[in-house]
């Protein structure tokens, strides 16, 4: 089913508060699409408009091809009959109603004859692995075992478009890593157009085919998780998206292959702009020596993190202070000194002014 | 883009456009319950308080002979001039307002002390029978509030009142002292001793609820129990004292019952009395500017206490678990308070029931020899020698036809308030935050600080004459439930409210995305999950409309009357047997809706009140 959502110049006002600030986004067919964000930046009020579940202020919304708000033409679709199926964050599953009755409620109000509920029912329930369980309340179930109910209700329900809202986060680390490996599975056989809501990046970078970094309100940039990652198109983005974050520097653009540090001097791509800039560098993006050598400068090792699989390296020189990560166990000590030299490649350079990424 | 859409459409696309939004808007679900309610609350709290206004400044049939050269309807300030200046205003609004306050302010104090002493040894000490304790501090809840009063005669009275004396006379053969008698003071004690459970409940909720670690934090920091007792704890609870204080305060101001049994005789009018006996005699501008200042005097208070604690904390009671590992250990103080708390819960709860039993089986009062015990005031045939010939209560037709309206008149307004709080709940709060939710939720708080009595007032003011479409409803068995569902509208919100509350939103959510209507939604989502809240609820108001007196006192009509109007008209006429037989009689009925309540889950007194 070719179902793209299509959002023009959506707003959506608590009061005073703008919660979702004139946006627009299109949602392509079988993508994955991840809204990340901090807390408040409107991803979820974007999430349930879309989903009619709140009544913006303006703007427009199709799902395929048909239009089910627009405030000029006061058009609003219920929510019932826009076929979306939904996650929500504690589940909602109806505490007095077996999973057999959560499941069917849907199911009933579309009239559906008791063979193809069953059926639904048993194929739903096999594919979030919870056959068996359809006798069973709410409250006799795991957390983890009540998100697979919430899920198998929403695939029950065979809508045309995902959504969920920040359905992990209520499960502990381990079942959350679980829970992604079978979204995403999901998402490859349904191939459904999924809209995910969340503010945890580890989510949204291992499971989306696209995010939308939200803030206040407003897209920040709308990309492919890689895209997001080695290319932030601005400092929010590049300061949001990372673990450990990214080192952002202030430098100054002297020639065209050339950032002035003010102690050292970084090379860098070729930039037709000149003048104060912001440079982003992840902390993978940084190699270090244990040797000068050419093209390196020289810091200190303030503190080293090993967590088996990587090293984090704080270094300092002067007042300036780099994060680095090495893969593996690294050598280095405490207060050893260390001489980093950087990945061309991969330093983006900002406009002070804007905050915006620089092209080369 | 959006501009440019709007650009593009005709100005009769526009208003088509207008015209659906808006019809969206009015046909969500919360917003038309919303309206149903606000016009429901407008004809029932706002335009009768307008309408007892307009009495108090409206020239009536009855003034002309007070009054020279004006007519029916024309303005006259005569009624407030006359009860707020001279001789008159003295008598019939300065001394009964301090009689009132007096009063109020002294039962409220006397419970609170009470009830916040017992609250503290249940919840914080040692002391053993902890669920006895609870159990009986809520024994007053179901006993009418002049229960005591009259006990408090049966006890003490002298032979000022009917000619007959009390026990205490009786004993000690000296007569009585009026101070002891009548007047302030034993309407204080009794009222307070009825009121304590406010307190105990409220209080005992607040310090259960508190996180212990607050005050183990103040013990580390190194405080001793007294400080943290002064420091912590007892800011903690303010919030439940001054939620009791309001209610009972409110409450305190507008009974009828404790001053009508103990103030009369010794002519101890406090405003409510006053109220009474001017509407008694037909002069409702009179009355009625009685009720305006009982009314304000009323909000003031709450209004300084609100001020005083702050709003926003009056109604909030503090989140936590109610767990406290260490209890103040009462040592070898243990017995002697334990003592005390037995003896003072069987004056309270038990006491005033022997002595009305007691005095309802003797056939001449203040006779206290044997011959005289006799079964008269409940079987009797009606001897004309015996209370004006009136017979015995189980055998009198008008006390039946009384039970029988009590209980209707408590099973409708239990089923009203219900029902409101259902549409109350819903609207509150699937509109929170909007202005329309604000409304609905003030309007309904309204009933809560206008005192019983004045309460009844406003509404002899408002239908003694059609109004839009509602017919004259004075006199009738309709405005007893009218006038009760009114006065529930505030405690019918809040649980209305907290119910609801408990129903997350996002079970409503799903199931409108699943595209269920709301009618749908409403009977297989929110009310399976809140009936319980609403059963208890159902029954709780089922009780207090079975033992409430000052609301309706003025409404009542001998073919209207209730079990409770009826125990004021046989006091009034000296027959206190019998009143103390009716009341008894009411008591049981009361406590087979209790038991009635204890048989369905999740029903406790605690939820009724809203906490």
């Amino acid at each position: 089913m070719e179902t793209p959502i299509i959002v023009k110049n959506l707003t959506k006002k608590f009061g005073d508060v703008v919660a979702v600030n004139d946006v627009s986004i299109t949602i392509e067919p079988h993508e994955f699409l991840t809204l990340l964000g901090p807390s408040g930046c409107g991803k979820t009020t974007l999430l349930r408009c879309i989903a009619g579940l709140e009544d913006p202020d303006d703007g427009e919304i199709y799902i395929g091809d048909k239009l089910i708000y627009s405030h000029v033409k006061g058009i609003s679709v219920p929510p019932g009959q826009r076929e979306l199926g939904m996650v929500f964050q504690n589940y909602a599953l109806w505490p007095h109603m077996t999973v057999y009755k959560n499941m069917t409620f849907a199911l009933e109000i579309q009239k559906l004859s008791k063979e193809e509920m069953d059926r639904r029912v048993k194929e739903s329930l096999e594919e979030v692995k919870m056959s068996g369980y359809e006798d069973r309340y709410p409250r006799e179930m795991s957390g983890g075992q009540q998100q697979r109910i919430a899920l198998a209700r929403m695939l029950a329900y065979r809508p045309r478009v995902f959504l969920m809202d920040e359905p992990l986060s209520n499960l502990d680390a381990r079942l959350r890593m679980d829970m992604r490996t079978e979204l995403k599975r999901l998402h490859h056989i349904s191939d459904a157009t999924t809209l995910y809501v969340t503010h945890d990046q580890l989510e949204a970078m291992t499971m989306s085919s696209k995010i939308a970094v939200m803030k206040l309100g407003v897209i920040q940039q709308l990309d492919t998780p890689d895209k997001v990652y080695h290319f932030p198109g601005n400092l929010f983005v590049a300061d949001f998206i990372g673990n450990p974050k990214i080192n952002l520097m202030p430098g100054w653009v002297s020639r065209q292959d050339l950032v002035d540090m003010g102690k050292f001097n970084i090379p860098v791509k070729t930039y037709n702009k000149r003048g104060d800039v912001v440079v982003g560098l992840r902390p993978e993006d940084i190699i270090v020596h244990d040797t000068p050598t050419d093209n390196t400068v020289e810091f200190t090792a303030y503190s080293v993190l090993p967590s088996g699989a990587d090293t984090t390296i704080i270094a300092h020189m002067g007042d300036t202070e780099l994060i680095i990560k090495e893969m593996g166990v690294s050598k280095i000590q405490m207060d050893q000194k260390i001489w980093l030299s950087f990945k061309q490649d991969a330093i983006n350079l900002y406009d002070k002014e804007t905050e915006d990424l620089i092209q080369s | 883009m959006a501009v440019a859409l709007q650009e593009s459409q005709s100005p009769g696309q526009l208003w088509q456009a207008r015209l659906r939004r808006f019809v969206r808007w009015i046909t969500t679900p919360h917003v038309i319950l919303s309206i149903i309610m606000i016009v429901v609350m407008f004809y029932l709290v706002i335009i009768p308080l307008y309408r007892m206004v307009v009495t108090t400044i409206t020239v009536s049939e009855m003034d002309l002979r007070m009054i020279q050269g004006v007519e029916i309807g024309d303005l006259t300030l005569y009624h407030w001039i006359r009860m707020l200046t001279g001789k008159i205003g003295q008598l019939m609004t300065y001394e009964p307002l301090v009689h009132s306050v007096t009063v109020a302010l002294g039962a409220t104090f006397l419970a609170l002390a009470i009830g916040g002493l017992m609250a503290w040894l249940v919840c914080r000490t040692d002391i053993p029978g902890r669920e006895t304790i609870h159990m009986l501090a809520q024994v007053p809840y179901i006993m009418p509030s002049w229960t005591i009063a009259m006990a408090w005669l049966v006890l003490f009275k002298n032979q000022k009142s009917g000619g007959t004396m009390g026990l205490l006379e009786f004993i000690t053969g000296a007569p009585t002292p009026d101070w002891l008698a009548y007047g302030a003071f034993p309407i204080i004690v009794s009222s307070g001793l009825h009121y304590y459970t406010f307190f105990f409940l409220f209080i005992s909720a607040a310090l259960l609820s508190i996180d212990s670690c607050l005050e183990e934090a103040g013990e580390l920091a190194g405080a001793g129990r007294w400080r943290i007792m002064r420091k912590i704890t007892f800011p903690l609870v303010i919030p439940a004292i001054a939620s009791g204080f309001i209610m009972t305060f409110s409450k305190a101001m507008g009974t009828f019952g404790g001053p009508n049994v103990l103030g009369l005789p010794i002519r101890y009018y406090t405003l409510s009395t006053m109220l009474k006996s001017n509407t008694g005699i037909g002069n409702n501008g009179d009355a009625f500017v009685t009720g305006i200042v009982l009314i304000l005097f009323a909000m003031v208070t709450v209004m300084l206490n609100q001020k005083i604690v702050g709003t926003r904390k009056s109604y909030e009671t503090i989140g936590g678990r109610g767990f406290m590992s260490k209890k103040v250990k009462l040592r070898n103080f243990k017995p002697i308070i334990v003592a005390g708390v037995v003896v003072f819960q069987f004056i309270i709860a038990v006491l005033p029931l022997v002595l009305l039993v007691v005095s309802s089986f003797m056939l001449r009062d203040g006779n206290y020899s044997l011959e005289n015990f006799t079964l008269a005031h409940w079987l009797g045939k009606g001897d004309i020698k015996i209370n004006s010939g009136e017979p015995g209560i189980l055998r009198n037709p008008k006390v039946w036809m009384g039970a029988w309206n009590s209980i209707r008149l408590s099973i409708l307004t239990a089923l009203f308030t219900a029902l409101s709080g259902v549409i109350l709940g819903y609207a509150i709060v699937k509109g929170r935050g909007t202005r329309l939710s604000k409304i609905v939720e003030q309007m309904s708080f309204i009933p809560y600080v206008i005192p019983g009595i004045a309460f009844g007032a406003v509404y002899i003011a408002m239908f003694t004459k059609p109004v839009g479409p509602i017919p004259a409803l004075y006199g009738t068995f309709a405005l007893l439930v009218v006038v009760s569902v009114a006065k529930h509208l505030p405690f019918s919100a809040r649980s209305g409210v907290s119910a609801m509350l408990q129903v997350g939103k996002e079970l409503e959510e799903a199931a409108s995305l699943a595209g269920a209507t709301p009618w749908r939604r409403f009977v297989r989502i929110i009310f399976p999950l809140t009936s319980t809240g609403f059963v208890s609820g159902f029954l709780l108001t089922f009780i207090s409309t079975m033992r409430e007196l000052s609301l309706i006192i003025l409404l009542v009509t001998p073919t209207t009357a209730v079990l409770a109007s009826m125990t004021m008209r046989y006091i009034e006429n000296g027959n206190d047997q019998q009143a103390n037989a009716v009341i008894i009689l009411l008591i049981v009925l009361v406590m087979i809706g209790n038991f009635i309540i204890s048989r369905f889950r999740g029903g406790s007194l605690k939820k009724g009140l809203g906490m």
